[in-house]
């Protein structure tokens, strides 16, 4: 009835156990949330900014906060949730740190996906046109972009490391267009992979994928 | 309320309905009352749409507002004027009458059918006027809770009221945890602010000067229409906004080209709330006004059921909840929305909010809405869909 989930979330979606609490942060109109209601039997909600979205998705039918992803997460008890997700998302956040941080308090696992700045087309670009670089990822010029920060693969495995956390699980994805299915890199995704998703927790080492 | 009742575009309706009434509580078995008092007998004047599926599974209460009634939706035989809220309840629309079984009952204190202090006192012989008990939003509760039982409803799929039916829809998910699945609460809060109060209490005021108030004793003579009719002014004032006002009337003048330099009303939002104001006198009585802006100003559900404690307030709730503000509403501000949903999620509580971007103050919920109705079908019918996971696992 609907269109296909977007294969970031799909990944996401597979990685999620069923009958779990999800908690979708800037979940737009609530696609991966309607999909884990329907199919893992998720207890799920979502939190979004965008009135427009959120009234779509309470209309399919899921559970949505209308507010900021930032202030909403604190009014949580911890390990109210299972998963939570910042897919597509991070790029934009003012502080990383504490809202990775305040995730891994409210969910005993997050879930993180994210334009890969490090992919090898971003780089060329960069290197021989000399302006700053756009991709289907990244569509926007640098005076109009709501994307904040620029994160390679590369560069989120070493803040994982580096704030204490560990990556649980990794896939990254080459895809020009996010809404058809990408193909899974293995090899050198830093250089490759358009995007990146991660499941993070704390305390427990690192599984190479 | 009744102002905006209006015939709703697609034509969709209930059609005729009629009014009906239920009697309890005869003497000696009053009902004991919050404030201590008692009343007996009671009638709730109320109205049914749709069809009792034969779980008993598919019933929705709608709690008015402040002036409404228990005309929600379709249309009294032989009149052309649709009950408050035609627009949202029918066949096909955001409460549909093809899937629930809805109810629409009045409040106890009101004039509009139950027992309220305009009411024969059977003890008297007379009009209650202010021998009428003090009621809360809870004895209203509670009363409904009679109906209930009465019709037959084990547990509402729905409790759904906006502004002072929002607090009843509030007050029923904690009350009565067992017998709410799910609750709407529309540009409502746990509590009054002072600011509400403050409305209020000039209202009350300005009924209670009028040389024709008499203490409450005015039945048999005339009414205190001027001090009711500045009270809706000023209760009117309080459902719009400045934006709202500023759109409707600007400084617009009324049939004049020219300032009268007289104290007539000279600009159109001058004739506008004389005009809301006449109408309402006609409609209403000054003491269910005083009655029931006292019961909304009392209520309290932080107090009442959290011993200070919104969190705790909401710790025996099993409800589902929607809850919608408006960014114009400065009687119901969204902050008071967001506690109560800061709350709800610190119980764990299944909540949906949104605050909708809107002009038209506190009143935006009665006016037609396609984005509002869209939410509110899709989320009772979640409440279904969760329900019957539930009852599958």
């Amino acid at each position: 009835m609907s269109k296909p989930l977007r294969h970031d979330l799909q990944i996401i979606a597979s990685w999620i156990a069923p009958g779990s609490r999800v908690l979708d942060l800037g979940c737009g109109e609530g696609d991966l949330l309607q999909f884990l209601m329907r199919h893992r039997q998720v207890r799920g909600s979502g939190i979004e900014h965008d009135e427009t979205k959120v009234i779509a998705g309470i209309q399919k039918g899921v559970s949505i906060l209308h507010g900021d992803i930032n202030t909403e997460i604190l009014d949580y008890p911890e390990n109210s949730f299972d998963y939570a997700i910042l897919s597509q998302t991070l790029q934009q956040v003012y502080d990383p740190a504490a809202l990775i941080e305040r995730m891994l308090q409210v969910a005993s696992a997050g879930i993180v996906s994210f334009p890969n700045f490090g992919q090898w087309n971003i780089r060329m670009q960069l290197m021989f046109s000399g302006y700053a670089p756009k991709t289907p990822q990244l569509p926007y010029e640098w005076y109009n972009t709501p994307n904040i920060r620029v994160i390679t693969i590369q560069d989120f495995r070493k803040f994982v490391r580096d704030v204490g956390l560990s990556v649980l699980r990794e896939e990254a994805i080459a895809a020009q267009d996010e809404n058809r299915l990408g193909k899974r890199i293995r090899f050198l995704p830093n250089l490759r992979a358009a995007y990146g998703i991660f499941m993070i927790g704390r305390g427990l080492q690192p599984k190479r994928q | 309320m009744s102002e905006y009742a209006q015939h709703d575009i697609s034509g969709r309706t209930v059609g005729i309905v009629r009014n009906q009434f239920f009697t309890f509580a005869q003497p000696p078995n009053e009902m004991i009352l919050e404030s201590g008092a008692r009343l007996g007998p009671i009638t709730l004047a109320y109205e049914t749409y749709g069809t009792l599926n034969e779980e008993g599974s598919n019933a929705i209460l709608i709690c008015h507002a402040l002036s409404g009634d228990s005309h929600a939706a379709g249309y009294y035989s032989g009149q052309s004027t649709p009950g408050w809220w035609e627009n949202m309840v029918g066949p096909g629309k955001g409460i549909d009458t093809n899937c629930y079984f809805v109810v629409c009952s009045n409040v106890i204190g009101s004039c509009m059918g139950s027992t309220g202090p305009g009411s024969i006192n059977p003890k008297t012989g007379k009009h209650y006027a202010l021998d009428f008990p003090v009621v809360t939003i809870g004895d209203m509760v509670r009363a409904q809770n009679a109906l209930r039982e009465y019709i037959g409803v084990e547990r509402w799929h729905a409790v759904v009221g906006g502004s002072i039916g929002g607090m009843q829809a509030l007050e029923w998910s904690l009350r009565y945890p067992d017998r709410v699945r799910s609750a709407v609460l529309l540009a409502t809060t746990m509590r009054h602010s002072a600011l509400a109060i403050a409305f209020n209490e000039v209202a009350r005021q300005a009924i209670m000067i009028d040389p024709n108030w008499n203490e409450g004793n005015y039945y048999s003579g005339q009414k205190p229409g001027l001090g009711l009719a500045v009270a809706r002014m000023i209760g009117h004032i309080t459902y719009l906004s400045d934006q709202s006002m500023r759109l409707k009337f600007g400084r617009r003048l009324q049939d004049k080209s020219d300032f009268s330099f007289q104290f007539d009303a000279d600009f159109q939002v001058e004739s506008y709330l004389h005009h809301q104001g006449r109408k309402f006198v006609d409609r209403f009585d000054a003491n269910s006004f005083l009655y029931i802006t006292k019961a909304a100003d009392y209520y309290d559900a932080i107090r009442s059921h959290g011993d200070g404690s919104s969190v705790r307030a909401f710790s025996s709730s099993q409800a589902s909840y929607l809850i919608v503000s408006y960014t114009s509403d400065w009687l119901y501000p969204t902050y008071q929305s967001k506690d109560m949903v800061k709350a709800m999620k610190k119980n764990g509580l299944n909540v949906s909010f949104c605050e909708i971007e809107a002009d038209w103050g506190h009143d935006a919920f009665l006016l037609p809405n396609e984005r509002l109705s869209a939410m509110i079908r899709g989320f009772l019918e979640r409440v279904e869909y969760s329900d019957e996971q539930t009852s599958a696992t």
